[in-house]
């Protein structure tokens, strides 16, 4: 079996219609735990007091908020070469998901940035290419809506998101790259025996699944309803044409 | 309710604000996904009776 089988609709919506509720129920329950979890049950840390919660939705946000636009390459990159609907389909169904993503890591940051650093916003490499990935997401759902032509309208966005993906990189690495500006570099790293405390670590993880498995189940959800919305405009054209 | 001490106001608006914005992608996908379902299953028995 290959995994090009699922760029058939058909196949795609019967594999997807018995895994999205099983998705939704393990993203609520990791959530749920990974949250109460960090919320009520972890200490708060010696220098930013109770605000080291913030963690537990900022760090899972901002990462989604990166790895969704690399999802979105992916997918886009396989429209462009191979022409599959329904991973351009996937690449549009995404968005959304990340563009709140990526309001909550710049919201939350904010929020903890003003007691920490004594300012809500600062012109830093990390916040300001994470702002500009907040307005590629926008732009991108933006020109989704403009083109009324499907096919166009995917070749269109997935150049978009190609030229995007220099931004998604660059907030994800812009602290490693300049040594200067408020944030601190990456609180997760695989190159560090230790990244956080383990009383932090363990719920952050839970939390960081949580938000992996939510996308899942919304992206997978949403795919079925652009799906299904094609389908509509076929028929639609077929009884026009009638 | 954990005691969260004078940053109370900002981790409370921190995980509000979040969980709602949360609450409602995951809203606008269901409610988004019953309505398009609807529409196709209209439009496949119109074809179907046509």
């Amino acid at each position: 079996m290959s995994l090009w089988e699922y760029a058939n609709p058909r196949k795609f919506m019967g594999l997807t219609d018995r895994l999205v509720m099983p998705l939704f129920v393990l993203a609520g329950l990791s959530l749920a735990v990974g949250l109460i979890w960090g919320f009520f049950f972890t200490p708060d840390d010696f220098r930013m007091g109770s605000t080291v919660k913030i963690i537990y939705i900022h760090v899972p946000s901002a990462m989604m908020a990166i790895n969704i636009w690399a999802m979105m390459l992916v997918t886009s990159l396989v429209w462009l070469i191979r022409r599959h609907h329904v991973s351009a389909l996937a690449a549009k169904a995404a968005a959304p998901i990340g563009v709140t993503m990526t309001l909550i890591a710049l919201f939350t940051g904010a929020v903890w940035g003003q007691p920490m650093w004594g300012t809500w916003w600062a012109w830093d490499p990390r916040l300001t290419s994470f702002l500009i990935l907040f307005l590629f997401y926008l732009g991108y759902m933006a020109l989704w809506a403009a083109i009324e032509d499907p096919d166009t309208a995917a070749d269109l966005t997935s150049v978009l998101c190609l030229v995007g993906s220099v931004f998604a990189l660059l907030s994800r690495y812009a602290v490693n790259f300049w040594n200067q500006g408020l944030h601190q570099g990456a609180t997760l790293s695989l190159d560090k025996e230790e990244n956080i405390s383990d009383v932090f670590w363990f719920p952050l993880l839970v939390s960081i699944a949580g938000f992996v498995l939510l996308f899942v189940a919304l992206v997978l959800l949403r795919t079925r309803t652009e799906i299904r919305a094609r389908r509509i405009h076929a028929l639609d054209a077929r009884e026009r044409m009638a | 309710m954990p005691d969260l001490g004078k940053y109370a106001a900002e981790v409370a608006l921190a995980y509000g604000v979040s969980l709602a914005l949360l609450a409602g992608v995951v809203l606008l996908s269901v409610r988004q996904s019953r309505r398009v379902k609807r529409s196709l299953d209209e439009a496949e028995a119109r074809r179907t009776d046509g």
